[in-house]
């Protein structure tokens, strides 16, 4: 009873931008951010995997670097920017990340999808032309038990690409 | 897994934390990165009744040269030393052991000082620190204390820190030219704990003898364990063949594995020897290719 008491009498007020949006809640010390995520906001897209911070579903971005938000409180995330797989589609236009999973059948049952793109996403961030070993390495957090990666590994491969055009026509644009 | 309900505070200054921890009661912990002490709590193998969070507090966070010293804050994330172009260049050792702890998405929360405190055995950086002679700095509102490796790890899951002091930095005394070292880690699997793990920073003379040898060894025993016979074999001689197999097969002696699912104690202890005939070759190689 003590316990309850203590849990329920340190309610601490948070602010997270998600997904470019202002949240705030009155949230439990010990609420994991892959709850708050899920739960509070309903964004169901990160997954709970293993729960022991070995498989990587529950990768979200946190300032930007990625984190298995199953390993982290909501608390400290107050006052951060978080990203999740809800935030990468933009207008209804799918992230190059997302388009490579689609066109290189970067999955099969699904389950890792979420998290394997948020690493994805914050490998090509650091490095925009990464070399197969570099993409492996950068998401050795993360567990697929469908495709055995090499699937995944052509689809992040893709989406640098595509990135690295992007950034191309940008660069291109005021020269003209 | 839900860990069991904790009051949470995030100081942005030292003082403030020193102060949160005089007040609060024994069982409240530091919380740094938490890729440790998380999972600790969701089984419930720790019920801290609060967490002074230090992530906020700037002042840990450094990595710089400065006295004679490599200066690592505590809050120096895992990425960080993985990364850091001095640390690759003058002191590969460390960035050999950050790029085998854990994986990457770990090793963006997971911090130096996080790794060094919690002192499980198996945890790769307190053989390197070791290996080293690294010093650490603890402090409270009382002042500083800087406590040798040796005197730091006290047993499994053990420091010689109090409660009322937070480590604010590892210190790595800057050795000079003609230092080498490498650190070695057998793992089932990307991201495991090690089998048997090894770390060995070596210094030579301009005739190649050694004049300094530090070995520390992971996950073969209650803690880290420095192999004091085989680094006083090594001193005085040249890296032959035959010197480092002695030290290796010293090493070895000085290990205490158990037998356990990442294998039996006597495979361990054979890999002990491996992995330290290995690593003096890479500190030799690298001793003598001018970077530390």
């Amino acid at each position: 009873m003590e316990e309850v008491l203590r849990g329920l009498a340190s309610k601490m007020h948070v602010e997270i931008t998600v997904n470019e949006q202002k949240k705030e809640a009155d949230v439990e010390p010990r609420l994991l951010l892959v709850h708050f995520l899920r739960e509070n906001l309903s964004l169901t897209g990160t997954h709970i995997g293993c729960d022991t911070s070995n498989c990587g579903a529950c990768t979200v971005l946190v300032n930007g670097k990625a984190v298995k938000s199953c390993t982290m409180f909501t608390v400290q995330a107050s006052g951060k920017e978080v990203m999740t797989v809800e935030g990468l589609a933009k207008g209804g236009k799918l992230h190059p990340i997302q388009e490579g999973f689609w066109e290189k059948h970067g999955l099969q049952c699904g389950y890792c999808t979420p998290g394997m793109m948020m690493a994805g996403v914050a490998l090509l961030q650091k490095n925009s032309n990464p070399t197969e070993e570099e993409i492996r390495r950068g998401i050795s957090g993360n567990l697929c038990r469908c495709t055995g990666y090499v699937k995944i590994v052509e689809a992040i491969q893709y989406a640098a690409e595509k990135l690295r055009e992007a950034q191309q026509q940008k660069v291109e644009v005021p020269a003209r | 897994m839900i860990p069991a309900p904790f009051e949470y505070s995030s100081p942005k200054t030292l003082s403030d934390a020193f102060t949160l921890l005089e007040t609060s009661g024994p069982d409240s912990k530091i919380l740094a990165g938490g890729q440790s002490l998380i999972p600790v709590m969701k089984l419930r193998l720790g019920q801290p009744s609060r967490l002074i969070d230090i992530n906020n507090i700037q002042e840990l966070s450094y990595l710089r040269e400065a006295d004679g010293y490599l200066r690592i804050g505590a809050l120096t994330r895992m990425v960080d030393l993985e990364s850091s172009d001095l640390i690759k260049k003058k002191y590969p050792i460390i960035s050999d052991t950050a790029s085998h702890i854990a994986d990457p998405t770990v090793r963006n929360m997971g911090t130096a000082g996080g790794n060094v405190s919690h002192a499980d055995p198996a945890n790769d950086l307190p053989g390197t620190m070791v290996a080293l002679g690294a010093e650490f700095v603890a402090a409270s509102s009382k002042g500083t204390r800087v406590i040798k490796a040796k005197d730091f790890f006290v047993d499994t899951f053990t420091t010689d820190l109090k409660h009322e002091e937070i480590l604010t930095e590892i210190r790595v005394p800057m050795y000079a030219p003609g230092t080498g070292g490498a650190y070695l880690k057998l793992e089932k699997r990307v991201g495991d704990f090690a089998i048997a793990g090894v770390g060995v920073q070596i210094s030579l003379d301009n005739d190649g003898t050694c004049t300094r040898a530090g070995i520390g060894l992971t996950a073969v025993g209650p803690s880290v364990i420095e192999a004091v016979e085989a680094e006083k074999a090594l001193v005085g001689k040249k890296l032959t063949e035959e010197a480092t197999r002695a030290a290796a097969s010293l090493a070895s002696d000085a290990s205490t594995p158990t037998s356990d699912l990442r294998g039996p104690a006597d495979y361990k202890k054979e890999m002990i020897k491996v992995l330290t005939s290995r690593a003096l070759k890479r500190a030799h190689q690298r001793a003598v290719g001018g970077s530390a």
